[in-house]
């Protein structure tokens, strides 16, 4: 039952004392082929795998990650390859967490529903949608929960206490909490104003709450997993990719390593 | 006290949306959850502003005084005799300060900027023209200002980049997608997300999230206001057809939406590039799908993946891949005509107005010339066509000499 999956997730975490690892990347970058491989590879390392759908206006993410999203479109990723990629990692990992990231307006496209049902169909246990909040996706939730998927909400440090309290009420699976106002991939925010937010949030919901945005180094990593039950890295990884473009089999060993170092730098020390 | 100013009608708020921007299923808030909170704050502000005498009297001076309202209505009997149909009237914006309509918009903004205490402002551009706006109107209050343009439309515009650089403003280059007007929209979003504390948002059309379609539509409207008011003392009667181009919808909504409840045909005319059926256009109404960008649900060219497609016009401000929400809502609800314009439609009218009364127009407000002149043509003389003259020319001279080279003529 797909909807206990993340849960169990964030529980073994707890039991292993640490926090939950969220690795982000572009569904198809730099293709369809090769990002299966990359991911899979990567995924050994994470807790909860996040697959971006590719979008061709990504207002929300800085450079890194919309280079990232032109190359998987370049490379004519369609959503049927980012189902399948999908469907891959859940047989590879049956017990891991697989969320789907991306803009509304690729869903609606789509259509909620068959949206839904195919992320189900393909083992996704949550869907993070950037630009669709809670005052717009009274349809969208409808679609989700009758097949069986989080929606993964987003908090900042913008929101305000009663932003806080509604979508900490309505949050299902994990709180996404972003560390800064901006885009992906910039600075990442001061550690212990995210402290203190979380602090916040945590009378409203005992939802895992997990953070993300700027968050580029293993010291990052590590200083955010001391209050939190996840931190999620993208554009860590993401420039990866970017880096050894025209070397497949160092990007895999890059990406790996470097998500093993952080890894064990996530554990926190009693 | 001038009529422009003694207008009750400035705080007229006909046909608003719902509480949450939504004009029937369009509109809307579709923004990351950062921006929910400034975007909540900045329709507060607008409504309390707008409510405002002060307010308003301090817009309505500087429309008066600083952009030169109100702009003529002009009988162009020389181009209706040219057609042998209806009488056509020309709403003449390309006489404000600036030379097109945009900163009717963006001197609203920035006064709400002032009101809301920030001293910064962004805005994205297509053509430069938003951008020379805003670059004036931060000029004259003294704001930062850095503008948002697509490295494609810096090349194409470069006279409007020379401007706005006169004037204060900082250009920024934007090279992500097509490097256009809908890219420049992306990055001026992610600033305004990491700014949204110190930094006013100037949003060029009526698109966007909510308010900014309610607030550009509301800051426009004094042109179709004035047109009405103008028509009826010269003429002693409504026009039967009130005409305007669509890239956005900003001059459309404009001139169209205080005629909406009046017996008037409303057209909006798109850009049809070289011709709806190659594919190479700028029709988001004629030929796109429901979607969601920039902020709100509305027509938009996409293929089926809902990825957004490359536009095409000779028109760099009709260059955008969707339409401001309640003019899809007005198009849904069959209030609104749809007529089209090619880039060869919209040559020929620029040179017949230009031959016939001496005005050159821009080559955005050729688009609704040239639908204009059509429709005029299969009415009788006894009857008025109403055409937005959004803008002038000048910007385009360019452009239009490379495409109609040495061979001028008609």
């Amino acid at each position: 039952m797909s909807l206990s999956r993340l849960s169990d997730c964030f529980s073994r975490c707890e039991q292993e004392n640490r926090s939950a690892l969220v690795g982000y990347l572009c569904g198809g970058d730099p293709s369809p082929a090769l990002s299966l491989a990359v991911i899979l590879r990567l995924a050994e390392s994470l807790d909860v795998i996040e697959i971006g759908m590719p979008f061709s206006d990504p207002a929300a993410d800085g450079p890194v990650i919309q280079a990232a999203s032109e190359r998987a479109l370049a490379a004519q990723t369609k959503m049927h390859d980012v189902f399948e990629l999908c469907s891959q990692v859940r047989q590879a990992f049956p017990e891991k967490g697989i969320i789907l990231m991306g803009y509304g307006n690729t869903v609606y496209a789509m259509g909620y529903d068959v949206f839904a049902q195919k992320a189900q169909a393909a083992g996704v246990d949550g869907v993070l949608v950037v630009d669709i909040p809670p005052e717009e996706s009274t349809d969208f939730d409808r679609a989700l929960a009758k097949h069986a998927l989080h929606h993964i909400l987003l908090l900042t440090p913008m929101s305000p206490p009663h932003r806080q309290k509604m979508i900490a009420s309505r949050a299902s699976g994990f709180i996404y909490y972003v560390s800064v106002a901006g885009i992906t991939g910039g600075q990442a925010g001061a550690v212990e104003e995210v402290e203190q937010q979380l602090t916040s949030i945590r009378q409203f919901s005992d939802v895992p709450i997990c953070v993300g945005f700027g968050i580029k180094t293993a010291e990052q990593a590590q200083a955010m997993a001391a209050f939190s039950d996840g931190v999620v890295m993208g554009s860590f990884f993401v420039s990866q990719i970017a880096e050894h473009i025209h070397d497949s089999e160092t990007m895999i060993d890059s990406i790996h390593q470097s998500a093993t170092e952080i890894r064990l730098a996530m554990r926190r020390t009693v | 006290m001038s009529q422009l100013a003694d207008t009750n009608h400035c705080f007229d708020t006909s046909h608003p949306p719902d509480a949450q921007g939504h004009f029937g299923e369009f509109g809307g808030r579709y923004v990351a959850e950062t921006l929910m909170e400034p975007l909540k704050k900045l329709q507060e502000a607008f409504d309390e502003a707008w409510q405002d005498p002060a307010f308003q009297q301090e817009r309505m001076n500087l429309l008066q005084h600083y952009v030169g309202r109100e702009t003529p209505l002009y009988h162009a009997t020389h181009l209706s005799k040219h057609m042998g149909g209806a009488q056509i009237y020309l709403k003449r914006e390309d006489l404000t300060h600036t030379g097109a309509h945009k900163i009717n918009n963006t001197i609203g903004q920035a006064l709400l900027a002032k009101r809301m205490g920030k001293k910064r402002v962004i805005a994205e551009t297509g053509a430069g023209q938003h951008g020379v706006a805003t670059a004036t109107v931060a000029a004259m209050f003294n704001m930062q200002c850095d503008v948002y343009m697509g490295r494609e439309d810096m090349a194409r515009q470069a006279p409007n980049v020379f401007r706005m650089r006169l004037l204060g403003a900082n250009v920024i280059p934007v090279d992500s997608g097509s490097a256009t007007l809908k890219d420049a929209l992306n990055d001026a979003l992610r600033d305004w997300v990491a700014s949204c504390a110190d930094t006013f948002y100037i949003i060029g059309t009526v698109a966007g999230p909510h308010p900014y379609p309610l607030m550009v539509r509301q800051f426009h409207a004094v042109i179709g206001q004035e047109a009405r008011r103008q028509c009826l003392a010269q003429a002693g009667r409504l026009p039967d057809v009130a005409v305007a181009c669509v890239g956005g919808g900003s001059n459309a909504m404009g001139l169209l939406h205080p005629l909406r409840d009046d017996p008037v045909r409303l057209v909006a005319v798109e850009a049809a590039g070289h011709g709806l059926e190659t594919g190479k256009h700028a029709a988001s109404l004629a030929a796109g799908r429901k979607g969601v960008l920039h902020g709100n649900l509305t027509y938009l060219l996409e293929d089926e993946e809902g990825q957004i497609q490359d536009t095409h016009s000779i028109s760099a401000g009709l260059d955008y891949p969707g339409v401001g929400p309640e003019l899809a809502a007005m198009y849904e609800d069959g209030r609104v005509e749809l007529d089209a314009a090619t880039d060869q439609e919209a040559l020929h009218a620029f040179q017949i107005l230009a031959k016939t009364e001496g005005i050159l127009p821009a080559l955005e407000s050729s688009h609704a010339i040239a639908a204009g002149m059509r429709i005029a043509k299969e009415m009788s003389s006894d009857e008025i066509v109403l055409i937005n003259l959004s803008g002038r020319g000048d910007k385009d001279l360019d452009n239009v000499f490379k495409a109609l080279g040495e061979e001028v003529s008609i």
